[in-house]
């Protein structure tokens, strides 16, 4: 018994890891309404940014997090800037325009292969750094550190975005533009601008998705691929475009993930993530939080 | 030289031309109409005036200054304001975060405060409901919105684009008169409705708009007298 509470908690922190790892897909899709073929490979990048700013300089992994956000923000600022704003632009009456999605496929294969190129195929971990296999012990139970840190994470992040998008004139001015792109242009906001903010802070938050998982999980080139395909099903589960969604999507993943197990062979974990996917899908398509797409 | 001139306009969607040298003018402090039936092309000049769309032909000036290629956004900066046809609203957002995104130019984001109080004055229905989301308004309360929204940007000129549409007739009434309310209180407003009868007799003068092309104009007044307008548009 107490090794499926054991489970179950390890489930939830980890869960809401991932969570934090879909959280700036949905952001991304809830604004731009684009699926972001890129964001795990964004991840991919965060991770790396983590790793080599903790293994030059020794730090604590979690002091990262004062490079790894500006850094990733303004790196999605940027891409939607340079690369995938002149093709809104060409497609400004298309409302989905699917060159933006072949684009941003485009986006991961381009990052997935520079970072092989520039640091091979290895898996990295950081090795010694406190983090590392730390346990917390409550009773008999042994709860992974790293992962409660990355639970805290993920909780404060959500609630910050939250915050954000409800209470200041440029949260405001991207719900709006989620919502009506050209009533809001009507209102003298800059869309664009918008879109470069949202895939800021998207492409920022998967960076301390990174920032959490750097310390106990390897790094490699196609590390994202992992979480991108958890990441869709997320983000579907939870509603595309609710944040809070997101962190609740990830952890019903993380659960089935961790729980399932000690009842099945572990084979069937994921059809029963993957057939929770479809069911969802056939009885509420818009998630289980999917208000449309506000916060 | 005019507040707002427009100049023989022509503009396409696609090739599809739906205005053809059009030209008109607006001077401060007036109220002028534009009327025309469904698909005459009103929204699409409102809508070109914003900049949402730009014409192939003909120019546009806003206080003596070219509106050339310039984006919606600059347009509000300049103190042009919209509200659109249907109202537009921000449909999961709060009344209050309505308003405020109304004020988010930066011309007016420092009044913002001072312009709540005076949309809350003029529609003391929308103070007491600042926290319903807009989606859940009555009609009129959310034409009240879109018109107290589009104040909130702090307008030199205001452009309406059919207030009245689907809203049961004591509103109608009561709409128009915040109009011109507005307007005396120093707005000029460009306003363009089916309803001739109510928005001619409050206008100063008046356009009539038939398949893309000015067919009258003249003082309201004079406007309302016309026979062919009585014929077409007032059913007499
Ligand atoms: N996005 C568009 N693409 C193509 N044609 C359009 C588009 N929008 C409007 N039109 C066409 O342009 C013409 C003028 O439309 P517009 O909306 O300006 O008319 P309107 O005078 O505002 O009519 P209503 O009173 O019904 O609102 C119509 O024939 C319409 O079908
Ligand atoms: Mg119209």
């Amino acid at each position: 018994m107490i090794f499926v509470l054991e489970d179950t908690i390890n489930g939830i922190l980890m869960g809401s890891i991932y969570g934090l790892t879909a959280l700036g897909l949905t952001i991304i899709f809830g604004v731009l309404k684009v699926i972001n073929f890129a964001h795990g490979s964004m991840l991919m990048v965060g991770m790396y940014v983590a790793y080599w700013a903790v293994a030059l300089t020794g730090l604590h992994p979690y002091m990262a997090l004062f490079v790894v956000v500006p850094v990733m923000f303004f790196f999605g600022y940027y891409v939607q800037d340079l690369i995938i704003k002149p093709i809104f632009k060409a497609e400004k009456e298309v409302r989905e325009p699917i060159t933006v999605i072949i684009v941003t496929t485009g986006i991961w294969y381009i990052l997935d292969n520079l970072t092989l190129l520039l640091f091979g195929p290895d898996y990295r971990i950081l090795q010694d750094n406190p983090l590392r296999g730390k346990m917390l012990e409550a009773g008999q139970m042994l709860i992974s550190v790293p992962k409660l840190w990355g639970f805290c994470a993920a909780v404060v992040t959500a609630a910050s975005v939250y915050v954000f998008f409800q209470k200041t004139r440029m949260g405001r001015a991207i719900r709006a533009t989620s919502l009506d792109r050209e009533a809001a242009s009507l209102m003298g906001i800059n869309q664009y601008k918008v879109y470069n903010i949202a895939f800021g802070i998207g492409t920022a938050s998967a960076g301390i998705a990174a920032i959490t998982l750097v310390p106990f999980f390897n790094v490699y080139p196609t590390v994202g691929v992992l979480f991108d395909i958890k990441g869709f099903i997320i983000v579907v589960l939870g509603g595309l475009g609710s944040i809070w969604g997101a962190i609740v999507g990830g952890i019903i993943i993380g659960l089935i993930e961790s729980v399932a197990p000690q009842f099945m062979t572990a084979t069937w974990t994921e059809a029963i993530v993957y057939g929770l996917f479809l069911l969802v899908l056939f009885v509420k398509p818009s998630g289980l939080f999917g208000v449309k797409y506000d916060w | 030289m005019s507040f707002l001139e427009v100049e023989e306009i022509n503009v396409f969607y696609g090739d599809v031309q739906v205005i053809f040298d059009l030209s008109l003018h607006v001077e401060e402090g007036e109220v002028v109409s534009i009327i025309g039936g469904n698909g005459a092309g009103k929204s699409t000049l409102l809508k070109t005036i914003s900049c949402l769309l730009h014409p192939q032909s003909g120019q546009i000036r806003f206080e003596n200054a070219l509106l050339q290629n310039a984006t919606p956004e600059e347009i509000v900066a300049r103190g042009i304001v919209q509200v659109p046809e249907g109202r537009r609203l921000f449909s999961l957002m709060s009344v209050y975060d309505n308003l405020v995104v109304g004020a988010y130019n930066r011309r007016a984001a420092g009044s913002q405060e001072e312009s709540l109080q005076q949309v809350y004055t003029m529609f003391p229905r929308l103070k007491e409901r600042t926290s319903q989301i807009a989606m859940t308004l009555s009609g009129g309360e959310q034409q009240m919105v879109a018109i107290a929204r589009g104040l909130m940007a702090r307008p030199k000129l205001l452009m309406l684009d059919e207030p009245s549409l689907g809203l049961a007739p004591v509103l109608i009434k009561s709409i128009f008169k915040t109009i011109r309310a507005i307007a005396d209180q120093g707005t000029t407003v460009l306003l363009v409705e089916q309803d001739v009868n109510h928005s001619l007799s409050l206008s100063d003068r008046g356009y009539v708009l038939e398949h893309g092309r000015i067919a009258m104009e003249g003082q309201a007044a004079h406007l309302l007298e016309d026979p062919h307008i009585k014929a077409a548009y007032l059913g007499l």
